[in-house]
Order: C-alpha cells, then structure tokens, then sequence
C-alpha cells in the first residue's frame, strides 16, 4: 500500500503538498497516547491519531515513521505541518474516526506489525 | 586513543511545544556521523522521554552527552522536586502526572519504563526537594 492509496481508501486530504506519496507502507498503529507509540511500536510506517501537536511530529520522527493521519477532523497547526514537513514527514487529515480509519486500512491489508497483531 | 564527543542541551521547564528538539538533534547528528540505526533509534526514543519528563516535572534541566566508538551515554540532571519512591516511578502505568500533561498525549506512566527499555544501561538518583540524575547508555 502506498500513501497515495491511505489517501483514496479513507479518503483522506493530503496537509503536506510536496510529499511522496508512492511510498510503500505496511504497518501501522493508531494511538493518542504517544508514550504507547514510544514503547509498542516497532516498524510500523504510519501513525494514526486523533492529538494534535508538535509531539506528534515528534514521535514520528523518533520513531522513523513516514506517514500522520490526523482523524476525527482534526487539523493540525502550521507550525506542525511545518515540523512535519522538515522531517519528511506526509501529514493526513480525514474525518473518520479512529476505529472507523484503523478498519478500512486494516481491510485493505495494513498490519499492526506488533507481536500480537 | 581518540577524545569523546561531547554535546550539551538545555531543557527549558516551561515550554512543551519545544520538547523533543534535543532529541531530534542528536537523532540527526548521530545519523550524520554513522552511528548503527539501531543504536540511534534506542539513544533517540530514551532521550525524548527524558526530555518530557524534564518538561512535565522537573521545570526543565540539563542533559550531558557523549559519544565515543563502545558508547551513546546520555545524563540528565535536574533541579526538579525529585522522586520519592523510584521502585513505584520505574512502574509501568504509574505516573503522577496532571490531566493537563495527560491531554498532550504523555502521562501513561511509560516515561521512565521506556527510557529504560531503549537503554542498555541506566542508573537513576533522585533527592526529594533537590532533583534527579538519570544516567542512560546504548552500548554500540
């Protein structure tokens, strides 16, 4: 799956014009607490969440994943798109809740990539 | 025998937004001189919980580093109110922090546990009323 594909799948709207979207991705988890991400994640391309702000950006980045999707509606600032955007980081938006956004990915043959997934 | 590489950060206490810009140096420095990927994953994710917990209860503080070719040691030091019991603060989900600190997506009680997991050594003193020094190292 390709970033473009997250895009079509949810649909999503894309914050950050000049990202690759033919990236392929094959793992995800979807969390609003970032100390989980901290501590459960491994591998995993794509981040899923529902907070908003810089520590986001920063999670990912510590974790090199490639890929945020702000669900729920939620829009992220421009100072995070920005953070986001020095990282080489795509950003997200789709109005989708978690549940419904992590399902139709999961369909579509994103994996949690946990030992338990 | 060639000399460590040192770098210094400091942690301002009251800015949260801000929390996380050591650790994304030294994540890209480490990048740039080589390091193994690995070894800057566990150095980078260790060091950013660290400077949360800076930001969340310690109103900021210092952090020590240095490189050599065995090791990544990282030192934290602050000023901060300390940790009465250190057993209860290594527990996984156990935390003290505020709905506030919580909203921002920190506060599970991972904090410490994480930094501990990512490091392959780390050792931790703290002073009720005087502050906290946590020694972390990723070996290479």
């Amino acid at each position: 799956m390709t970033i473009q594909d997250i895009m079509q799948l949810l649909p999503a709207e894309l914050l950050t014009a000049d990202a690759r979207l033919d990236t392929q991705v094959h793992n995800a988890c979807g969390s609003d607490m970032m100390s989980d991400v901290l501590a459960f994640v491994k591998d995993q391309a794509v981040l899923l969440t529902g907070l908003n702000n810089p520590q986001v950006v920063r999670t990912a980045d510590m974790m090199d994943m490639v890929c945020i999707v702000f669900v729920r509606g939620k829009r992220p600032s421009p100072e995070v798109l920005e953070l986001a955007k020095q990282r080489g980081i795509a950003v997200l938006a789709t109005r989708r809740t978690m549940f419904s956004a992590c399902g139709i990915l999961y369909q579509a043959g994103l994996r949690g990539g946990g030992g338990h997934d | 025998m060639t000399e460590p590489i040192r770098l210094e950060y400091t942690v301002p206490g009251d800015d949260f937004t801000r929390a996380g810009e050591a650790s994304a140096d030294l994540k890209h420095t480490l990048k740039r001189m080589g390091f193994p990927p690995e070894a800057i994953r566990k150095a980078s994710i260790a060091l950013y919980e660290g400077e949360i917990n800076l930001v969340i209860h310690a109103g900021g503080g210092q952090i020590f580093v240095e490189l050599t070719p065995e090791a990544i040691r990282m030192r934290l030091e602050d000023e901060g109110p300390g940790i009465p019991d250190i057993g209860l603060a290594m527990q996984e989900g156990y935390s003290t922090a505020s709905e506030q600190v919580r909203s921002l997506g920190f506060g599970a009680g991972m904090g410490l546990p994480n930094m501990k997991r990512y490091s392959d050594e780390f050792f931790i003193e703290s002073q009720p009323g005087q502050g906290t020094t946590i020694q972390m190292n990723v070996l290479l």
